[in-house]
């Protein structure tokens, strides 16, 4: 384990978006949080973000939050008999030894009420909160609204 | 190859009531991102490739349009013929200016449309859309809407659908098709 995470840090320290970076806590590994620009602050934006449990038991999580924006909730893009819709998700789960993504098109975070246009280029902290392995913050790469996700050299996305 | 011939078979449309009316017998006027006027047959004698959204969408909206530009940059100038048109389905907010702001940071060619209510409402019948306003808990409201992409003909019949989660590999070869 030890040594995964020692290989990983060392791959991540090339050049790369800080997107490419990850953070650990317990079992879980964090890494490409992003987010898409925003047009405006009224807008809702939108926070991906990919976590590997290489632990032995599941996790969950099971809420967000950043100074950048007044409300964060998780939800999930939902597609039923062609008509998509964005159900609250209570909990996202994380099961042992699975990466779970937070991607366009699925589970993904809401940030509302936004504290200002997310410029692409800025850099902001999201606190993830895991049912079991409690908080941990990663800073969240704001990329293109057009991106369909950062470009790591390990290709999680 | 012969199994995306029988995948092409099941895909193929069937008449039923849930397909979109063909272009020219559809009856809505709107507005593009520019001001203009858009009435279905400006569109005749073009392919079209059509899709609802609006522009406070978080999720589905961008993943659409980042997908629909990456479709029109492996088709280069074939698909410059092809209308690519966004009806906003939440004309509320969605005026011609917020549009433009919008689709700027896509694909030059996706043209967005919004117009009053009424011939928003008139387009999502024709082409047999559904969408909802939905309450969301902090006062502010979201759509929920069908997230399909649409294609015509030149001559303005339905031709085929893109969903939502579907691959570039097979979205490409039916834009093709569609441009043939």
């Amino acid at each position: 384990m030890k040594h995964l995470i020692l290989t990983t840090a060392l791959l991540l320290s090339a050049p790369a978006a800080f997107a490419c970076e990850a953070v650990t806590v317990g079992d879980l590994t964090i890494q490409h949080a992003w987010s898409k620009a925003t047009i405006g602050a009224d807008r809702p934006a939108a926070f991906y973000v990919g976590i590997t449990n290489s632990g032995s038991s599941d996790d969950a999580l099971v809420g967000i939050s950043t100074p950048a924006a007044g409300m964060s909730m998780l939800h999930e893009t939902v597609v039923t008999d062609g008509v998509a819709s964005m159900p609250h998700a209570m909990r996202v789960p994380v099961p042992a030894g699975q990466t779970v993504q937070l991607a366009p098109g699925g589970y993904h975070g809401m940030l509302m009420v936004l504290t200002a246009a997310l410029k692409e280029g800025d850099r902001f902290p999201v606190t993830l909160t895991f049912e079991k392995a409690g908080e941990v913050t990663t800073d969240v790469d704001v990329l293109p609204l057009r991106s369909e996700g950062p470009d790591c050299a390990d290709a999680g996305q | 190859m012969l199994g995306l011939g029988a995948w092409r078979a099941r895909n193929r449309p069937a008449a039923n009531a849930v397909l979109p009316l063909p272009i020219g017998e559809m009856g809505w006027q709107l507005t593009d991102h520019r001001g203009r006027t858009v009435r279905p047959a400006d569109w005749l004698g073009r392919p079209a490739m059509v899709f609802f959204g609006f522009t406070w969408c978080p999720d589905v909206c961008p993943t659409t349009l980042s997908a629909i530009s990456g479709w029109l940059e492996e088709l280069g100038t074939e698909a410059d013929r092809l209308i690519v048109a966004l009806i906003s389905v939440d004309p509320e907010r969605d005026t011609p200016e917020v549009l433009a702001d919008y689709v700027g940071n896509f694909d030059p060619r996706i043209v967005g449309l919004t117009g009053p209510k009424a011939q928003i409402a008139r387009a999502a019948d024709d082409f047999r859309v559904i969408y909802r306003k939905v309450p969301r808990d902090d006062g502010d409201y979201t759509m929920d809407h069908t997230a399909g992409v649409f294609l015509f003909h030149a001559d303005g019949r339905f031709a085929n659908i893109v969903d939502f989660h579907e691959d570039r590999r097979f979205a490409v070869p039916k834009i093709r098709r569609t441009l043939s």
